[in-house]
């Protein structure tokens, strides 16, 4: 039984998107639960994918493949899933923040976040405070999570917290940031909860912030 | 088409018919943390020395973006323009998002070299970035560097990037700014992400050159974001934007200039490929 799941898992490492979506579908046939197959297939390859590219062995190109596979794989599951109810790990709120228009970085956090299991909702590039404050009330998510590429956008992220504290909203989440020139430091001084300084950590604080 | 940049002392011609021009990165915060924290404790110790360095490494012109948390850039932009200016004597390239910041550069260029013609970088197809930006360009007498996007983001088609240019040149026009005066950058997007995105930049690039025939520049290490070994890929691109029509790279000087002359070299911009020999000669002796 085990072993289509590690099956699944080394195919999607490999990026094999097709082959990735028959093995899921297989492992449904076989009687397999698809909460089962979602831990220990998808998401179990999704994390030595994260634990790769954090060691510098896999790289960007590799993760977005990886990604693709991990989707191929979702697009059978997920029916399946919302059918069964079967709570996700949380919602998470994502975006680069207002004025910086970097998305690789934030996108390849998401769909690392999708690959653990998390409900994430992205808000883009150029992302405005009030947009995340529509987006906390509207979602409720357990995390937020914010990019920014440049120091002269970075200190948007401190406007973005602000504005989620005047809004009433700034307890009832997480506030996770991260991207090139931001530091454990700066988010301190910010008041965000955690910073990351890659893709793989940031799953790792969001699986713990989401507990 | 010349773009002429000028110091106190000296003049930069960019120019299709010239050799490449390097416009030195290093004095930027941005993934510098050192830097960033000497900005913000209003030392300028280490801006001084990136400058010589980088004009020893062969940078024709100086680029000063001092954007980090915790730095008020209305103060510390013009001192820090003020101390490259007083180490190097190379033009220099105002980098910042701050129009005030760079109204107060401006001045203390003028200051400084009255007779001077800075580069800006950087105004790009927003509408609220074109009026703020462009008056303060044409006040001073300055060039101008365009990015290729504006109040939509990045656009994915060249023909969309050459109509941003083509804007920018338009409205500059229209401030009596002359095409000569705007050095447009096609922008370079990561190959890691999408990897049709330098075959992007570069049809950009060539259509740009074409239709309006301005000079051109780009930040071109962004290309290789999330690869290995990056300097191979920056390397061989730098070549290839240099052939599309780039003529004034932002680059790091110390890292790239061998490949750029090699490329200037390949095109024709090197007779009997002299400056190429003398940079070898230079590095061995430094060896």
């Amino acid at each position: 039984m085990a072993d289509i799941l590690q099956e699944i898992a080394t195919n999607l490492y490999d990026g094999e998107d097709e082959k990735v979506a028959q093995l899921v579908q297989k492992a449904l046939d076989e009687g397999m639960s698809p909460q089962e197959v979602l831990n220990d297939g998808l998401i179990a390859g999704m994390d030595v994918v994260g634990r790769d590219f954090k060691a510098g062995d896999l790289f960007v190109p590799e993760v977005l493949i990886a990604a693709r596979a991990m989707q191929a794989g979702m697009d059978v599951l997920r029916p399946l899933l919302a059918q069964g109810n079967v709570p996700t790990v949380g919602k998470y709120v994502i975006g680069t923040v207002q004025g910086d228009l970097h998305d690789i970085g934030k996108n390849l956090v998401k769909m690392m976040l999708e690959g653990a299991g998390f409900e994430v909702i992205d808000l883009g590039v150029d992302v405005e405070p009030g947009v995340f404050i529509e987006a906390v009330r509207e979602h409720q998510p357990k995390v937020v999570g914010m990019s920014a590429l440049l120091t002269t956008t970075m200190v948007n992220m401190k406007a973005t917290i602000e504005a989620l504290e005047d809004a009433g909203v700034r307890d009832s989440v997480k506030i996770m940031v991260g991207g090139a020139p931001v530091t454990a430091a700066f988010a301190e001084e910010i008041g965000a909860d955690a910073y990351a300084p890659d893709a793989p950590t940031a799953v790792e604080i969001a699986r713990q912030l989401a507990e | 088409m010349e773009t002429i940049l000028k110091s106190a002392q000296k003049t930069v011609v960019i120019s299709p018919e010239k050799p490449t021009v390097l416009i030195g990165e290093r004095i930027n915060p941005t993934g510098k943390k050192r830097l960033a924290a000497a900005l913000a404790a209003g030392d300028l110790e280490i801006v001084r020395r990136e400058a010589t360095a980088q004009v020893e490494a062969g940078a024709d012109v100086l680029d000063i973006n001092v954007g980090a948390a915790g730095v008020d850039e209305v103060e510390m932009l013009p001192r820090a323009v003020r101390a490259v200016m007083e180490v190097a004597d190379v033009p220099v390239c105002i980098d910042t998002a701050n129009v005030e910041a760079l109204r107060a550069a401006l001045e203390v260029h003028r200051e400084l070299a009255p007779e001077g013609k800075p580069l800006v970088n950087s105004v790009n197809g927003e509408e609220a970035r074109l009026e703020a930006v462009l008056p303060l360009v044409a006040e001073y007498g300055a060039a101008v560097i365009g990015l290729t996007m504006d109040d939509e983001g990045i656009p994915s088609a060249p023909e969309k990037r050459l109509a941003v240019a083509r804007k920018i040149v338009e409205r500059a026009g229209a401030l009596g700014i002359p095409r000569e005066d705007i050095v447009i950058d096609c922008l370079a997007m990561t190959v890691g992400a999408d990897s049709n995105a330098a075959r992007v930049t570069l049809e950009a690039i060539r259509m740009v050159r074409e239709e309006l025939g301005v000079n051109q520049t780009l930040g071109a290490s962004n290309v290789s974001f999330g690869l290995p070994d990056r300097e191979t890929i920056n390397q061989v691109f730098l070549g290839m934007v240099i052939l599309a029509g780039v003529n004034c790279p932002i680059v790091d000087a110390a890292k790239v200039r061998p490949a750029i002359l090699a490329a200037d070299l390949l095109l024709g911009r090197d007779a009997y490929g002299m400056r190429y020999i003398r940079a070898y000669r230079k590095r061995r002796r430094q060896a």
